[in-house]
């Protein structure tokens, strides 16, 4: 456990929880990724320039962070292309079929005290769980 | 141009957390969901803070009759657990599994100069666009 980090995670989490409650309290949504990504390529779109600037900061964020004096982690990915573009696209087609992702399920849908969402949460970390068990301990990639 | 601005601020506070956590980066991610391995609890803090936090503004939000900047809250009215909801949910966790990244971070980190980043959000970008699609094809399937 020595990459464990407690104190930025709790710290990440608090800035999540706020972002989480300042979209419901200012514009009554529901802070879900994939949602906000989604409803720009939705066959009906509508209301697309919240949502654009809902992105356009999370983007800029690591940026700013960096401006202000902050370490960015380097994002490492261990995986093969060809397992980025599946992994992409079941995420992208799950997310939707499945109304939401780690943000909206596992964040404010158990913060609302979501049935379907503690259902959701509960399944996407399972198979994420045996997924990671698959790859790395059976399969040893 | 309220509404806008308070969107772009909480994007820009997600973003942070999400960086401030190191959760844009898969490893990390890999590192909470690989139980068998050298264990990272890490993920599990974040959503012990942003659970509560996230739940405090629901609360404070409901003793309001509207949001601030704009006319209604748009909260899901569905609360059944149904086979879209269990399909979804094993397909997106299949994909957090393969690589580590979910929708927030792979976004919040299309600014780092990483391909993978990229890739990985123009394939989610297609498979939204695929669901859209096959919606349009199967109407039984419920709008996400």
């Amino acid at each position: 456990m020595e990459n464990f980090t407690p104190l930025s995670a709790a710290i990440g989490g608090l800035l999540i929880g706020l972002s989480a409650a300042l979209l419901w309290i200012g514009n009554g949504r529901i802070a879900g990724i994939s949602g906000i990504l989604g409803g720009l390529v939705s066959a009906r779109p509508g209301n697309t320039a919240w949502r654009a600037a809902f992105l356009a900061g999370m983007i800029a964020a690591p940026l700013l962070y960096g401006l202000l004096g902050g370490t960015i982690p380097t994002p490492t990915v261990a995986a093969t292309p060809g397992m980025v573009v599946a992994a992409g696209l079941l995420v992208g087609f799950g997310t939707r079929l499945g109304s939401g992702c780690t943000s909206g399920h596992a964040v404010c849908g158990l913060a609302r005290l979501s049935r379907r969402s503690l259902a959701a949460t509960a399944l996407f970390m399972a198979t994420a769980i045996l997924t990671v068990f698959v790859t790395r301990h059976l399969l040893g990639a | 141009m309220a509404a806008l601005l308070l969107a772009l601020l909480s994007g820009l506070l997600f973003g942070l957390g999400l960086t401030v956590s190191s959760m844009i980066d898969p490893e990390k991610v890999l590192g909470f969901l690989d139980l068998a391995g050298n264990w990272d609890p890490s993920l599990a803090f974040v959503m012990a803070t942003a659970i509560p936090v996230a739940a405090l503004g629901f609360v404070l939000g409901r003793k309001r009759r509207a949001p601030l900047a704009v006319p209604d809250f748009q909260e899901p009215g569905m609360n059944r657990i149904d086979r879209p909801l269990v399909l979804g949910a094993i397909l997106f966790g299949l994909g957090w599994g393969l690589v580590g990244f979910c929708p927030g971070p792979a976004l919040t980190a299309l600014g780092l100069g990483l391909a993978e980043a990229w890739i990985f959000a123009g394939s989610m970008l297609v498979g939204m666009v695929g669901y859209e699609v096959v919606k349009i094809f199967l109407r039984r399937v419920p709008a996400a």
